[in-house]
């Protein structure tokens, strides 16, 4: 008995192991191929196929949305599903690989940075061909992307330096609310503000800096509870945090002059997708290098054990406060960016519902994970677009996928890995 | 004078609200460590289920199928809600907290979370997206003494809180189960090894907490009677703040601390404008925090602290 059933395990373990085997020298570059190729049909031949299967448009994202409304569709959708997205990338990436390989590793030795720069053009490249096909696409892509940012940024904190830090929402709202006041003051002729205090011209150049004084004006909030934070942790950091972010909250709603619970509108559009594209990719690689620098490498000492850090001799009230500007900075920054994709804020966003969404995403992802932080962000954002259909049915789903994911893998789905770029983009070929 | 005092006695059943809820925060802590952060939403739950036994009741007596006062009517509605709220408690400690005894505390307070979602969306999903209103057990009646006037529904209110505060208080103090809570809160490792039945404890610990909510429920029916399924979001978190403050596990903390937000939060809106209430009571928070990190009778930061 004992062998039959240790015989088929083997077989098993034989058969994935050969699957795995044979995806195992596929290089990043494959996978972006066999991405932009799927894309690419997508955009030929999407319309012609829909018609084709009998659908009423191309699925917006990936068919879930078609399924839930229409489950007659479902065969026709899963055909288009199978031909645009599944068969290109589980082929081309398979068929290339040894030409990439090859490429990406020449590119490699010629230069790590051209290279990256050559993964991210791809990445945009197919981003930007995925969005194209509907608003409502590029809408979900750009808030996905600034989820991403949120994510990270609350990672650092909560991952990394192990405390239960509950403000984010209100570093977002400190910086969507100076972001707006920026841009509305200086490039925008509304009612709340007046006319343009500078030639609108200069908007979109200036923008990155209403960006960057939204990250700071939320950096200096991030010091009221940096500071407690030096003398207590847990619990009652968490309570300062909470206290802090229904503080800012009840701030902005009082405050007349951003008309307060009614919400500031008409931010200028500046936020198309190549700026929301850059800012991610800014996001990640810096907040990247700051974990895996010595000061990220102190926040894991003060987390595991403050006294053990402090005697040797990491000092814990920089860490924490650079921990705690660093992240509200990025998150301020990510809000900035909220404030101009929606262009429309207002207090109420940044509530408690904002404050699950956001913990959701870093515990369903992972702790202590930059990889993690970006699965969380992605696929929460996109499941939470895709069971739209369901109405309040999706907030009972989402729930108790995220207690399943707590009971079996308590740190999150990809937690305590580190994020290498060298080796993401180094050819799969063994040698 | 006259009016300090009127808003004392807002203040009070205010704060008996709060003080019941934050009793179930303070005695889950106490025992597991662990904050349930549903139990906003299970003091929702408690007030639906009284909702739903008081309006049976009162149909059944309408109909002269049971000829019960009113009052006896209320009695009844708050002991059978407490029983059937109290499973609801320990459901939520069998999903979600006994699978992650053992995890990161920050993991079991999303499964918290989330679990309290479920519990608004499933009430959205069955009751629908009306409010529904408390059925009037009691006749309000209005006593004016000395230019103060105080409804017997507000003299209830806080009667029927601080005897279960000090009904709670006797059980954790002279009966062997709540001895069994107290030595678990004193060394959550030891005591298990001693014999000492942990999921006992901790079923009974959510039991406990819900009926009190669920009492904290009926009770805010009586005084406020329209419910709503998010009810349970800006309570619940209130009282999380309240036993903290108290200082985390201790029960008279919770209760004092609920009891002086009651307080904050009225007499705030008394002087200021109300738009201004949340602003200045967290702002009161945070100073006491700052000045008693661990609150008013924690311990402070020790070793045994799972974090």
């Amino acid at each position: 008995m004992v062998a039959i059933n240790s015989g088929n395990l083997a077989e098993k373990k034989t058969l994935s192991k050969r699957i795995r085997d044979s995806f195992s020298q596929v290089p990043l570059l494959a996978w972006f191929c066999g991405f932009l190729v799927a894309v690419l049909l997508e955009r030929f031949v999407g319309d012609p196929l829909t018609e084709l299967l009998g659908l009423p448009k191309i699925p917006a994202l990936f068919g879930a949305v078609t399924v839930l409304k229409k489950p007659l569709l479902i065969p026709g959708t899963l055909a288009f599903l199978l031909v645009i997205y599944i068969l290109p990338i589980i082929i081309v990436p398979r068929l290339c690989a040894p030409v990439l390989n090859r490429l990406a590793g020449w590119l490699f030795n010629v230069s790590p940075a051209v290279s990256v720069a050559i993964h991210l053009g791809l990445l945009y490249g197919i981003l930007h061909l995925w969005a194209d096909i509907s608003g409502y696409r590029l809408l979900t892509l750009k808030l996905t992307l600034i989820a991403v940012i949120v994510t990270l940024s609350l990672n650092v904190i909560n991952g990394y330096m192990g405390e239960f830090s509950c403000s984010h929402p209100g570093f977002l709202a400190l910086g969507a609310y100076t972001a707006s006041i920026f841009t509305l003051l200086f490039f925008v002729d509304d009612k709340v503000f007046g006319s343009a205090l500078l030639p609108k011209f200069l908007g979109p150049f200036l923008f990155p800096v209403a960006l960057i004084l939204g990250g700071l004006v939320a950096a200096i909030g991030a010091i009221a509870i940096a500071v407690p934070s030096f003398r207590t942790r847990g619990d009652y950091l968490a309570i300062i945090s909470l206290a802090f972010m229904f503080i800012i909250k009840s701030i902005i709603e009082n405050l007349e002059f951003v008309r307060g619970p009614r919400g500031l509108s008409s931010q200028p559009n500046y936020v198309d997708l190549p700026t929301v594209f850059i800012w991610t990719v800014a996001a990640v690689w810096i907040i990247n290098n700051f974990v895996r620098s010595t000061t990220g490498k102190a926040l894991n000492a003060v987390r595991d054990d403050e006294m053990a850090a402090d005697a040797m001799t990491v000092d814990t009230r920089r860490t924490k406060i650079v921990a705690f500007l660093f992240a509200a900075f990025w998150a301020g920054v990510a809000g900035g960016l909220f404030a101009h994709v929606l262009r429309y804020v207002n207090p109420s966003t940044f509530g408690i519902q904002k404050l699950a969404e956001v913990l959701a995403m870093v515990y369903f992802g992972g702790l202590n994970s930059v990889y993690g932080s970006i699965v969380g962000a992605v696929s929460l954002s996109l499941l939470g677009e895709a069971l739209r259909p369901l109405e309040i049915f999706k907030w009972i789903i989402i729930p108790l996928l995220l207690i399943l994911v707590m009971i079996y893998r308590p740190t999150g789905l990809i937690a305590f890995k580190e994020f290498n770029v060298m080796n993401l983009i180094r050819p799969k070929e063994k040698t | 004078m006259t009016y300090f005092f009127q808003n004392l006695i807002n203040a009070l059943q205010w704060g008996s609200f709060y003080a019941l809820i934050a009793l179930g925060y303070s005695m889950v802590y106490g025992v597991l460590m662990l904050f349930n952060f549903a139990h906003g939403d299970i003091f929702m739950v408690g007030a639906y289920i009284g909702f739903g036994v008081a309006t049976g009741l009162v149909s059944l007596a309408s109909m002269g199928a049971l000829a019960l006062p009113n009052w006896l009517i209320l009695v009844l509605t708050i002991l059978i809600s407490m029983f059937l709220t109290s499973f609801v408690g320990m459901i939520v400690e069998r999903v979600g907290y006994r699978p992650l005894r053992e995890a990161p505390r920050a993991s079991a307070a999303i499964t918290g979370l989330m679990i309290g979602i479920i519990l608004e969306t499933g009430n959205l999903a069955i009751l629908g997206a009306r409010r529904v209103s408390f059925p009037a057990l009691i006749q309000s009646t209005t006593y004016d003494l000395g230019g103060v006037f105080v409804t017997n529904k507000k003299i209830m209110i806080v009667v029927v809180s601080i005897a279960l505060m000090y009904a709670l208080h006797l059980f954790v103090r002279k009966t062997r189960w709540g001895m069994a809570m107290r030595a678990m809160a004193f060394d959550y490792v030891v005591v298990p090894l001693l014999g000492v039945p942990i999921n006992n404890i901790a079923r009974m610990t959510f039991a406990i907490g819900s009926a009190l909510a669920a009492v904290a429920g009926i009770l805010f029916g009586v005084a406020y009677p329209v419910l709503d399924p998010y009810m349970g979001i800006i309570f619940g978190w209130k009282a999380f703040v309240a036993a903290i403050l108290g200082g985390r596990g201790s029960i008279l903390g919770a209760c004092l601390a609920g009891f002086l937000l009651g307080f904050i939060e009225i007499f705030v809106a008394m002087i200021f404008p109300s738009t201004l209430r949340d602003f200045i009571a967290y702002s009161i928070i945070l100073l006491i925090l700052t000045f008693r990190p661990h609150g008013f009778f924690g311990e402070p930061y020790s070793a045994r602290l799972r974090l």
